[in-house]
């Protein structure tokens, strides 16, 4: 009798989200809307937003770290210290690893998102709270990774749990092949423009032939900047790409991690498919992601700068796409070729495969491993009135120097094409060119 | 400050108000306090001047999108911002708000407020009355269990009080 009044449960499909939401939430399945108490299985900061701010609070309350094993801290924002105010900041990070006995302490080896699956630390399924916007980065590989403000991570790390919003979801299906030039980050800048950057408490899950044919680099430029179109997380489940790349990188995976997928049947908010064969290059215009069009509108503006670094644009691959365009070549004269690799092992690789001697040779500054311009703390700041085309994610007004100075955002192939031609500009006119030359 | 409503005045901005607008990364250094007093200058350079404690935040949607640097609330809270009223906010920008014990009130109808009008807002209820114009805006009700953190004063007096609990047990 009481079996029978039992409302009956409607399975419907499940999106990746509410598969990886009722997994942490201890839960066998989650609607959107349901606020759900979730168990964080990784917790990562960087000095910037962690130790700092937690340590004052860690103290008044006499609390410990929760499990110190699950803990990450990474020095990138003000690595290398240029005064005495980031020198401080950085001890202070260094102390509280160690007192605490964080279990995975870097200190500047590299961008905060990079050294996540450089280290083998990522896995399908798991839960991952960064203290860092663009924490859905790791989302590549499978892992519902949301970003959180220095409170919320505060009361991560004391209690190794927090809350979320199940999220409704869009779809972004991929199809088709890149053409020459073109790549993970002109995808991004077109979806900023399609989707704006006001999905706040929605998940982006991307799919598709266009999704299987990418490698794991590729995926994390869209994991990375679901960031920049407000979405909690950026999903993309895994497949074999994944488990090798976590293999090759010491990390743990197991066949049964492939089973981290989206429902056939799942409901979705939105699904946007783009065809990777149509896209042409895009770019970013002052002061927005969502300033975007594709680059014939904006060629020919004249730039002072040229920066190759942030989590989303310096990593290997990123690298090896400027060097495709830098090889033989010069920068233009009064041009400045900054380059930020994200990690000290992309700098090594980077170094032992030649592509450092190639951008070296056609006029780079090679620069410390750590997020520098982008997040305005490093080396290469903007005066007034100057112009930089950069490869990282946001170009908000004064996020790189000055607030009079303007940001365009663009792939690596486009930074380095604009940084020879001194202006702003098409990578592919500038393959045609050099093959016309040949 | 349960049904209790705060009266200030608007402070009126656009869509997409971001982080870097908020707190700008050049300045993260500074002390808390410093930073505030540069919250917004790039597109206000006398808010900080002008603002006075109790006023309200009013803006387009998606305030605060951008880094997760929680010091664009801490500023606004320094300045003494009453609540911040928008359409929509960023994610974690909401989040940290309401874990400062900053309201942050989704209202669809935000736009109807102008620049320098008397408000007299009720966080918990979610009711903004515009004194100056004589109407009544609804906002979504925060979520329970994020309301009583708020009215604990946020999140770290919250975990105070649980851990005092939990010394007790
Ligand atoms: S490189 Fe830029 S976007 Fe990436 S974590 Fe650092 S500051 Fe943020």
């Amino acid at each position: 009798m009481a079996e029978a009044t039992k409302p009956q449960k409607v399975f419907s499909g499940q999106t990746l989200a509410q598969k990886l939401l009722a997994r942490a939430s201890g839960r066998d399945d989650v609607a959107p809307g349901d606020i759900v108490i979730i168990q964080v299985d990784l917790a990562m900061a960087h000095d910037s937003s962690g130790p700092r701010r937690w340590k004052p609070h860690l103290d008044a309350l006499g609390a410990t770290l929760w499990d110190p094993s699950r803990v990450v801290i990474v020095s990138d924002h003000y690595v290398p210290a240029v005064d005495t105010e980031s020198a401080a900041i950085l001890k202070l990070t260094r102390t509280f690893a160690k007192e605490q006995n964080v279990g995975h302490f870097f200190d500047m080896e590299g961008i905060c998102h990079a050294i996540l699956p450089q280290k083998g630390l990522l896995r399908p399924g798991i839960f991952v709270a960064g203290g860092d916007s663009h924490t859905p980065h790791a989302g590549a590989f499978g892992c519902y990774a949301a970003g959180f403000g220095a409170t919320d991570m505060l009361g991560i790390v004391v209690t190794g749990q927090t809350w979320t919003l199940v999220p409704e979801t869009i779809r972004v299906e991929l199809t088709g092949s890149f053409g020459r030039h073109v790549s993970a980050k002109d995808v991004m800048l077109l979806l900023c423009r399609e989707l704006g950057m006001d999905n706040a408490f929605k998940a982006i899950e991307y799919g598709g032939p266009g999704v299987t044919a990418m490698s794991m680099a590729e995926r994390m430029v869209l994991s990375n900047m679901a960031a920049e179109l407000g979405g909690e997380v950026g999903l993309i489940a895994a497949d074999r790409v994944t488990l090798d790349h976590i293999r090759a990188h010491g990390g743990e995976a197991s066949e049964a991690d492939l089973a981290w997928q989206p429902d056939p049947d799942a409901t979705y908010e939105r699904i946007l498919t783009i065809n990777l064969s149509d896209l042409e290059p895009q770019i970013a215009a002052p002061h927005s992601p969502a300033n975007s069009f594709p680059i014939g509108h904006a060629a020919g503006v004249p730039i002072d700068q040229a920066y190759i670094g942030a989590c989303v644009g310096a990593k290997l691959e990123d690298l090896h796409m400027a060097a495709q365009i830098l090889k033989g070549q010069r920068i233009a004269e009064g041009v400045r070729l900054l380059v930020a690799p994200a990690s000290s092992q992309v700098t090594a690789d980077a170094a032992a495969d030649g592509t450092l001697s190639i951008l070296l040779a056609a006029g780079a500054t090679l620069l410390p491993s750590g997020c520098g311009a982008c997040a305005g703390m490093g080396a290469g700041l903007l005066a007034a009135g100057e112009t930089c085309i950069s490869t990282t994610n946001r170009n908000f007004k004064g996020r790189m120097g000055h607030s009079e100075a303007l940001v365009y955002l663009g792939s690596p192939y486009t930074v380095a094409a604009s940084a020879i031609a001194g202006c702003v500009s098409d990578p592919r006119v500038h393959a045609a060119d050099l093959a016309g030359a040949a | 400050m349960t049904g209790t409503a705060q009266t200030g005045r608007a402070f009126v901005f656009g869509d997409n108000i971001d982080t870097d607008l908020l707190a700008p990364g050049h300045l993260m250094k500074l002390s808390a306090e410093d930073l505030a007093q540069h919250c917004l200058e790039a597109i206000a350079p006398d808010f900080t001047k002008s603002i006075q404690p109790g006023d309200f935040v009013v803006a387009g949607k998606n305030f605060g999108l951008g880094s997760s640097r929680e010091q664009a609330a801490v500023s606004l809270r320094l300045l003494g911002v009453g609540a911040v009223i928008a359409p929509s906010f960023a994610r974690i920008f909401y989040r940290n708000a309401l874990n400062l014990g900053l309201p942050a009130l989704f209202c669809e109808r935000a736009d109807q407020i102008v620049e320098g009008d008397l408000l007299m807002v009720d966080p918990v209820l979610g009711k903004i009355t515009n004194t100056t114009r004589g109407e009544t805006l609804l906002c979504k009700p925060i979520p329970d269990h994020l309301m009583a953190m708020v009215r604990a004063g946020g999140l770290i007096a919250h975990l105070k009080t649980n851990a005092a609990h939990r010394d007790r047990a």
